[in-house]
């Protein structure tokens, strides 16, 4: 009786006004309120459209390089001396990270509508490249979204944007990061409706984005637990990924969900500690309330203005989070940690040094809590961290936390 | 009867379209707000609109999100917007006063507090740009409680049965959004302006403003001629901002955006019948 009930609980969300629970819906001004019912409407035929599937899958195959191996981290897991850990090898997708299993998707959905233009906001750079490789495939036209501060600290993604045709757009307004470059994208949005699609980068935004992200982003955790379960016998105990808007950690942990004995781990950026309001923590230190067209935990003040955050990494740095992950706080069913700037940063150098991998920054959130969670746990247990990306993009950044001049 | 109903049946009855002019509360200064606002009245305005301040104000263009981003460092805060509501009540008592912002400082002050001391201050109306019909059955419950409008918006984008939807559930009037795009923007095109409204009369006897790229005396004018109301925003929080900027003191603000106020009520009025 139970497992029935939870069988079916994880497929009830979003329900049809794009709820989880009390998160998610659709909190956009009414210009937008057309173009997100039609695009509901084309996803909804496309997502069991055989053809649309295959189109998707032969990419994800051939362009993207999926799937993706499960790789055991054994040096790393013996330095530890507990569970072993499996990494979950996103960052060799092309483009480098998680974020393209979703442009992908979404820039398929474009060219079935018809559009000629595609618009992203960007973090890191990581989805702001991914959308500009597809639309440089696709040939539609490219703009990026990002703010001023995150165009300096990853500026060897902006001239990635550059080449690949895409203009980038500058964004001073506000905290000029993640969420600035978001309300730059709807304005874009909002003005151009007629030829141009949103490709939003993570679980977050008005339904049905939180839906459709999250089922293009679940091939990471489908083909994980078959991997799993085909070279260890066995269900992992754990799985833990870093959690900004919730895109990777959504993609691994949405396909186990009915899979109780599966314990997970959101990671949030804890930035100098979540006692400082220093920090990118909204699951763990934020209160519900309404960003960029959901319902969702935030960061904010007394009086509801959404407060500026602190990562070290770009993509992390965003003061909300997918609403999916919000509910599932709610119910219990992931526990959401945090680990500070300086814990992802030595992750990001133990990774590198004993396995010969170097992971993105918001990536290095997950390992530090991974390494910590492994450390109480035993070497017969297993768990998947989600290697989301990888760092070359953050070189100069940690050269110059490291005080080097490259 | 309600305030705003009061007023557009007035104009009516006068032939008259109605200039609601909107400012950002606690922009340039926190004690500009209510001068500014009894000036308006002075100037022809026969609503007003008063932007409450949002961190993230995603409808706006860049103008009004300035204006947004002062007021902020001003330290403007919804429950101040609300004391500045009642001390603009304190000496006028008949111009309808409409709150224009955004859902999360309402829904973080919680509706049924909100909808509480905004009717205690004085206040007619409230529009809140991302609470679309789909997200409005709770708020709407508390502010028809104490007898306030709910002022919906109506976009070029909105289909027709969204119109029969959202007419259903409107009172005061309802906005329409002249063009896609942002506050501010300059691209409006007054005959499907005309043909959206009359596409929006067929289901609804409310009274219809337009607002979003009227900017001077001129658009105000063409957009008088086929609508109830017309709405002033950018342009204004424009001339503050220059004046401001120039070393302007707070009184050549005032004068400034009443300057411009009164010649866009000579425009509006030019066309009356
Ligand atoms: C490598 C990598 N991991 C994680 C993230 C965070 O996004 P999300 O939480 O949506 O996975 C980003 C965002 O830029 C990223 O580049």
């Amino acid at each position: 009786m139970t497992s029935n009930t939870s069988e079916n609980l994880y497929d009830t969300v979003p329900d049809a006004q794009g709820r989880f629970g009390q998160y998610g819906g659709k909190f956009v001004a009414e210009t937008l309120m057309a173009a997100l019912a039609d695009l509901e409407v084309v996803y909804r035929t496309l997502a069991v459209d055989e053809q649309f599937q295959q189109e998707i899958d032969n990419d994800l195959q051939h362009y993207v390089g999926r799937p993706s191996p499960l790789y055991e981290a054994s040096r790393w897991s013996d330095s530890i001396g507990g569970a072993r850990i499996y990494l979950k090898r996103e960052d060799l997708n092309h483009t480098g990270a998680h974020k393209v299993n979703n442009t992908v998707g979404q820039a398929l959905l474009a060219k079935h509508m018809g559009k000629t233009r595609v618009i992203a906001e960007t973090g890191a750079g990581q989805h702001g490249v991914a959308t500009a490789t597809i639309a440089a495939r696709l040939g539609l036209d490219c703009v990026v979204f990002m703010g001023e501060t995150d165009i300096q600290r990853q500026a060897l993604n902006v001239y990635r944007m550059k080449l690949l045709g895409a203009e980038v757009v500058s964004v001073s307004s506000g905290s000029r990061t993640l969420k600035d470059a978001m309300n730059e994208a709807m304005r874009d949005w909002v003005t151009n409706v007629d030829t141009t699609f949103y490709i939003i980068g993570t679980v977050a935004g008005p339904h049905p984005y939180p839906m459709l992200v999250r089922d293009f982003q679940s091939v990471i955790g489908r083909e994980a637990r078959a991997q799993s379960l085909a070279q260890t016998g066995r269900l992992p105990d754990a799985l833990v990924a870093c959690v900004g808007g919730g895109s990777n950690a959504i993609g691994l942990f949405h396909p186990f969900l009915q899979d109780e004995t599966v314990a997970m781990y959101g990671v949030e950026a804890g930035g100098h500690g979540v006692s400082t309001n220093q920090h990118a923590a909204p699951l763990t230190a934020g209160t519900p309330g309404v960003l960029h067209g959901n319902r969702t935990y935030l960061m904010q003040d007394g009086d509801g203005q959404i407060m500026d955050t602190h990562s070290i990494s770009a993509g992390l740095d965003y003061p909300g989070v997918g609403p999916e992950h919000s509910w599932l706080k709610d119910i219990g069913r992931v526990n959401y940690v945090v680990a500070k700037d300086d814990e992802a940063l030595r992750a990001f150098h133990k990774l590198t040094e004993i396995e010969g991998i170097m992971p993105a920054l918001e990536t290095s959130h997950a390992l530090a809590y991974a390494e910590t969670l492994a450390a109480s746990m035993t070497p017969q247990q297993t768990i998947i961290v989600n290697l989301s990306g990888r760092g070359d993009k953050d070189i100069l950044t940690v050269a110059k936390i490291d005080g080097i001049v490259v | 009867m309600s305030r705003i109903a009061g007023r557009f049946q007035q104009l009516a009855e006068q032939g008259r379209t109605a200039l609601i002019p909107y400012i950002v509360a606690g922009d340039p200064s926190c004690d500009v707000t209510v001068p500014l606002m009894h000036r308006m009245v002075k100037s022809g305005a026969d609503i007003i609109e008063l932007g409450v301040p949002f961190s993230d104000p995603m409808s706006e263009g860049p103008v009004i999100q300035q204006g947004h981003e002062r007021a902020l460092e001003n330290g403007m805060c919804l429950s101040q917007v609300l004391a500045l509501v009642k001390e603009f009540r304190k000496f006028d008592d008949t111009t309808p006063l409409l709150l224009m912002g955004y859902a999360n400082p309402v829904m973080h002050m919680g509706y049924a507090a909100f909808a509480d001391a905004a009717s205690a201050a004085g206040l007619d109306a409230l529009l809140t740009v991302d609470i679309p019909p789909e997200e409005v059955e709770e708020i709407n419950a508390e502010l028809q409680r104490v007898g306030m409008d709910n002022i919906f918006l109506v976009a070029p984008t909105t289909p027709e049965e969204r119109i029969v939807r959202i007419a259903a559930g409107a009172s005061g009037f309802i906005y329409y959004v002249s063009l896609k795009g942002v506050t501010g923007a300059g691209h409006l095109d007054v005959n499907e302006v005309a043909q959206r409204l009359a596409a929006i009369r067929s289901h609804s006897t409310l009274p219809l403003a337009v607002g979003f790229g009227i900017k001077d005396a001129d658009s105000a004018k063409t957009v008088a001629a086929v609508a109830d109301g017309v709405v002033v925003g950018s342009a204004l929080v424009d001339v503050m901002a220059q004046t401001v900027s120039r070393g302007g003191s707070s009184g050549q603000a005032i004068d400034a955006v009443a300057g411009l106020l009164d010649e866009i009520r000579k425009g509006i009025d030019s066309t009356a019948s």
